[in-house]
């Protein structure tokens, strides 16, 4: 039949001559081959002390973010939990006190935020979920760990650091 | 026989078995940084200088792991196995002439263990005893793997014990004996044995890549289809004497081809340099330009295996009974008629 695709090679499956079936040749081909790949220059990076940098689009641990005022930005909506495909993000809502507007931007916080490493599959649909740009997984690889309970991050390890926000406004 | 000359025949096979070791241990080291290398890898580099210590390492865990022997084997083969492997490839360092006669004081000293007028016939004898270690092994480990691939030794080193034979018998009608001695001392001012077989040793070198298992023909260990092959059910040191005997049987299949094709020990303007340092430093150039030339071969190995797949089993028969055995014979069929037709002349 018509190859439709055009792109269909026949194999043509000669007889190999002579100096084909002596494979001395095709030895030595091979052997120049992988003799100037001794010379290439290497593709090793030597891990701890040079670490490869991340791509653009890469998806390490997850951080939750401040807004310009220093305030935390998620509202504790669960949208992240519901979209997450691997049930990795829990969290308990809580409600903003009198006085705590410097901490909270929204009416509602989220006093426990936790998501198990072991579970999330850094697919990155929280941070698409998310409509307060709480969530961003733009942090390094998530370390290697001795027990399962320790892989469940908490706020503690999840929430911004405050130092990076340029004026922490304290109050309003 | 006087003291003297058990002294230093002593400190000799010493100084030989404790080389054949350094060199064996090295070379696990330089398999894995010539196959970083090859592969645009930089291979081991953390013990030590460019991974100068990765041998201790590795002996160091060979010997902290866990000795396995399975209840069904035959215990006391089980240990005979890689014990004969590692006793037969380091037997066969005793004939290799090392360098020139050194001259010591008064006296003359040999730098070879055993002047045996028949040294061929010895190597020859020993490489296939070598392949009993395997097969015991293979055979006392009481694994259908193991036992597949101790018989894939045992077939492919008889196979191919027959085109090295008839390559060596090539090689003798040139020589005209069979010390290994004067086999090197023929060859001295670049009279080297290559020049003349050519066909021969390249015969040679393919039978002796089969004989010490080496990767084109490393089918006794074949991991794809054998698991591990006759060493399946090994660990700890035990696995580490098979995996040494390997190296040791292929620096002393180096050293028998520089021996025999390359000129051994000699080199292009032997005598002028031996005029200038003297008898007692001479010979020991002698012995590094010889090592240098077995490294040379050993870095071939290497590189032939991380270049080339390995045979399938019904190719590798073919190979040693339809090509290279012809291929011998017509060899010494030339070589007879071009030695009769020199003569006559």
């Amino acid at each position: 039949m018509e190859s439709l695709s055009n792109r269909k090679k026949v194999l043509e499956q000669k007889p190999m001559n002579f100096w084909e079936r002596l494979y001395l040749p095709a030895i030595f081909q091979g052997m120049a081959i992988t003799f100037k790949h001794m010379f290439k220059k290497k593709e090793t990076i030597f891990y701890p002390e040079v670490e490869r940098e991340f791509s653009e689009n890469w998806r390490g641990m997850h951080s939750l973010k401040r807004d310009e005022q220093g305030r935390e930005r998620c509202t504790a909506c669960g949208l992240c939990a519901l979209s997450c495909p691997a049930e990795a993000i829990t969290m308990i809502a809580a409600e903003r006190q009198k006085g705590e507007e410097h901490l909270y931007r929204e009416e509602k916080y989220a006093a426990v935020y936790e998501i198990n490493m072991l579970r999330c599959i850094f697919c990155g649909l929280c941070e698409e979920a998310c409509p307060k740009e709480a969530i961003y997984l733009d942090g390094p690889i998530v370390p290697a760990n001795y027990l399962r309970k320790d892989f469940i991050y908490g706020k503690d390890k999840l929430v911004e650091d405050p130092i990076n926000i340029e004026s922490p406004v304290a109050g309003n | 026989m006087e003291l003297a000359f058990v002294i230093e025949k002593f400190v000799l096979i010493t100084a030989i078995f404790l080389l054949s070791l350094t060199v064996a241990a090295y070379s696990t080291l330089a398999e894995r940084k010539i196959a970083g290398y090859l592969q645009d890898r930089v291979g081991p580099n953390r013990a030590g200088w460019g991974g100068m210590f990765q041998p201790l390492a590795d002996g160091l865990k060979m010997f902290m792991k866990e000795e396995i022997i399975p209840t069904d084997s035959n215990r006391f083969l089980f240990i005979a196995g890689p014990s004969l492997a590692l006793l037969t490839a380091l037997l066969g360092s005793a004939v290799i002439p090392w360098g020139p006669d050194l001259v010591l004081g008064e006296r003359t000293i040999p730098l070879q263990v055993a002047d045996i007028n028949v040294g061929i016939l010895y190597i020859f004898g020993i490489v296939s005893l070598g392949v009993y270690g395997l097969m015991i092994g293979g055979w006392a480990s009481n694994n259908k793997f193991s036992l597949m691939g101790a018989v894939r030794a045992a077939s492919q080193s008889i196979s191919y014990e027959i085109p090295m034979g008839l390559s060596l018998i090539a090689l003798l009608l040139v020589t005209n004996t069979l010390s290994l001695r004067e086999i090197v001392g023929q060859q001295h001012g670049g009279n080297w044995n290559i020049l003349y077989q050519p066909l021969g040793f390249i015969l040679f070198l393919v039978c002796s890549f089969a004989e010490t298992n080496r990767t084109p023909f490393d089918l006794p260990e074949c991991e794809t289809e054998l698991v591990g092959g006759y060493h399946t059910e090994y660990s700890g040191f035990k696995m580490g004497a098979f995996m040494f005997a390997e190296y040791v049987n292929m620096f002393v299949a180096s050293a028998v081809m520089s021996t025999l094709y390359f000129g051994g020990y000699n080199y292009p303007g032997m005598d002028w340099v031996a005029g200038i340092v003297g008898p007692m430093i001479a010979p020991l150039i002698a012995m590094a330009v010889l090592l240098l030339k077995i490294f040379a071969f050993i870095f071939f190995f290497m590189w032939v295996r991380w270049t080339i797949p390995r045979f399938r089993y019904d190719q590798l028969m073919n190979l040693g009974w339809k090509v290279l055995i012809p291929l011998a014979i017509a060899n010494i069929v030339i070589t007879g008629i071009v030695i009769t037709v020199y003569d006559k002349l």
